[in-house]
């Protein structure tokens, strides 16, 4: 498949800011979409508002661009409806887990067989710039002028928690290790997740001394720890929160697991494994 | 499924058991006091016909998943009372945004806010049909027994997929909970997708047949794309989903009329419209003009009768109906308005009626 079959080319240029973390995000979906060549006619992507909300626009196959957060209620019901359908949701950090956070920790929880990609730029880029719950503790945006007194989300360490069958964090600054790990996403029955960590210069690294992207991507690449590196005393859900508020992101699969995925039959085997009175 | 013949149902069980038979194969909802028993059997009963139940996380999201659901081509509905339908009401308009046809039952309670939980109100009336932001239409219909809210159930279905729009019906806590015989019928008309034409009314693809659709609730051109800050785009767009509910007012329009000749005329609709008609019977001069569908008002039917009427509005709560009653009256040459509104959980009476005759 070409790169212009996937996305809409007649809907070209897109929004998106120039350095925009959402220009390696669109090709490694691309990448990994071709690479599994995933039939498009039978996939539906899905997404909230936000610059991330519009990227299902641009691609070429069926695209439901939802309300504000309940992107993950959308799909829910296209994957019950029609569960022969491939259902991946794109959407950002504030849709996703501000607006939209009670709606993904119950998906999680059901294990519904929908994939996600979150991409987390820290920040709400599309209304210029504010306080997410996913900014770092003391950065600055133009609701946290004198910086940010809140504790970030750990996203991905929130949905392994919820229940997800595989939950990876990646950033934008490893687009290789991101095509392999959405193509595993894909692939797994159940709730897939992908944080994905971007960089928003225009709107969030502009007023944090990172307004190349450059230097925004190359704070992001410096403040990823790969999970391999992370010693076994701080993987503690407190240890985790920690990191997370010094905007330290643990990357790499965080789960791969098989429980059973929701609306599906379970085989005998599952059955017995489940907890009965 | 029912077949053909007679029962003795609740008004929650009736209306599930016509969605069953409408052919609605999915439903999300989050329990809620008076609908809950319609969920309850909901839940038990769907799956039999091939459908889907899911409990959703709360009812902003059973009304998403069911407008994604119906995006399938699947019908869908949900069934809610005041509180939740007030956190409906932004997917609602998304829903007439992006034309997806749904089913919601509303039960009424008494409101605001908590309100009275178990017991009769019709304060959502002017809810349904202005709730969500900016312009839209919805059609509403209003059952007055048990055997209507199973006729209406079925013709909500007909119209949301006929005018692709969301459709709700108000049913309310007495008639959720009253037990009526009711009849079902040998046969059952049932409007599928694209079966009938109607202008300014584009087809429905599903999604997965590889339609490739754009949808979203921004502003959009006629291939779905957003543009949002083009003038003409706009007002084509909002101007013909507000049109093709309004300018067909005359074929969704559905009321029943008694006397329309007499002096004095009561419009009342759903539970309260039951104390009309003892008085009418006592009363030779007075007449009933009750409306099956609140919204689309049915101006058509209600200019013909309402000149030089004393009109008398019977609903349970302080201002609702009798608002559009009166602007429409006063436009056809009705004389004077008299208004019963009997808030608390009291249902009409017919000598409260006859008090004000």
């Amino acid at each position: 498949m070409e790169f212009f079959e996937f996305y809409r080319k007649d809907r070209w240029p897109h929004q998106f800011c120039p350095g925009c973390g959402l220009g390696t995000i669109m090709n490694t979906m691309y990448k990994a979409f071709n690479d599994l060549k995933m039939d498009i006619n039978k996939t539906v992507f899905v997404s909230g508002i936000g610059c991330t909300g519009r990227v299902p626009g641009y691609i070429n196959a069926d695209s439901v661009h939802t309300t504000h957060g309940r992107a993950l209620a959308f799909a829910t019901g296209i994957k019950l409806a029609r569960p022969d359908l491939n259902v991946i949701v794109i959407s950002g950090d504030g849709d996703l887990f501000a607006i939209g956070g009670n709606h993904i920790i119950h998906a999680a929880r059901r294990n519904i067989d929908i994939k996600v990609i979150a991409v987390n730029n820290a920040t709400y880029g599309l209304t210029g710039g504010q306080l997410a719950p996913t900014t770092p503790y003391n950065m600055i945006t133009t609701t946290s002028p004198y910086g940010n007194r809140e504790y970030p989300f750990a996203l991905a360490d929130l949905v392994a928690a919820a229940g997800a069958n595989y939950v990876a964090r990646w950033t934008t600054a490893h687009p290789n290790q991101l095509v392999n790990s959405l193509k595993q996403a894909f692939t797994t029955r159940g709730f897939s997740f992908v944080e994905v960590v971007s960089q928003c210069p225009v709107n969030f690294g502009r007023r944090n001394k990172m307004g190349d992207p450059v230097f925004h991507l190359r704070w992001i690449k410096e403040h990823a720890i790969p999970i391999s590196k992370v010693s076994f005393d701080v993987k503690t859900p407190y240890e985790i929160l920690d990191l997370n508020t010094k905007g330290i992101y643990i990357i790499g699969e965080l789960v791969r697991r098989n429980r059973p995925v929701y609306g599906e039959a379970l085989s005998e085997e599952e059955e017995e494994s489940v907890p009965m009175e | 499924m029912l077949t053909p013949g007679r029962y003795f149902l609740s008004g929650n069980v009736a209306t599930a058991e016509a969605a069953l038979l409408a052919g609605c194969r999915f439903y999300a909802g989050y329990p809620i006091t008076p609908s809950s028993e319609l969920m309850e059997h909901m839940s038990g009963r769907i799956e039999n016909e091939g459908g889907v139940f899911i409990q959703t996380e709360d009812e902003i999201s059973a009304i998403a998943a069911v407008i994604g659901a119906a995006m399938t081509g699947t019908k869908s509905m949900t069934a809610t009372s005041g509180p939740g339908f007030s956190l409906m009401q932004e997917n609602l308009g998304y829903a007439a945004m992006t034309e997806t046809p749904i089913v919601i039952v509303d039960v009424m309670r008494g409101g605001p806010s908590t309100g009275q939980v178990t017991v009769v109100a019709q304060g959502d009336v002017l809810q349904a049909r202005f709730g969500s932001h900016g312009d839209y239409e919805t059609i509403v219909l209003a059952p007055n027994s048990v055997q209507e809210l199973f006729d209406l159930t079925i013709k909500a279905f007909n119209l949301s997929i006929m005018f692709r729009n969301p459709v709700i019906l108000l049913s309310d806590a007495e008639l959720a909970h009253m037990t009526e015989k009711i009849t079902v019928p040998e046969k059952i008309d049932l409007v599928g997708f694209n079966d009938i034409e109607i202008e300014g009314i584009p087809k429905f693809t599903p999604l997965g047949i590889g339609g490739k659709l754009a949808i979203t609730g921004l502003t959009h051109n006629e291939k779905g794309y957003p543009i949002t800050t083009d003038v003409q785009v706009h007002r084509k767009l909002v101007t013909r989903i507000v049109n093709k509910i309004t300018k067909n007012e005359p074929i969704i329009s559905d009321v029943e009329i008694i006397n329309p000749e007499a002096d004095t005329l009561i419009v009342s609709y759903g539970i309260s419209s039951r104390a009309a008609y003892p008085v009418i019977k006592k009363h030779k001069d007075v007449g009933l003009f009750r409306p099956r569908t609140l919204w689309p008002f049915p101006e058509s039917k209600f200019k013909e009768i309402t000149k030089n009427k004393r009109i008398i509005v019977v609903e349970m709560n302080l201002r609702g109906y009798g608002l559009e009653v009166e602007r429409v009256g006063r436009k056809y040459g009705a004389k004077d308005f008299e208004y019963i509104n009997l808030i608390g959980g009291e249902v009409p009476k017919p000598y409260q009626i006859e008090e004000v005759l």
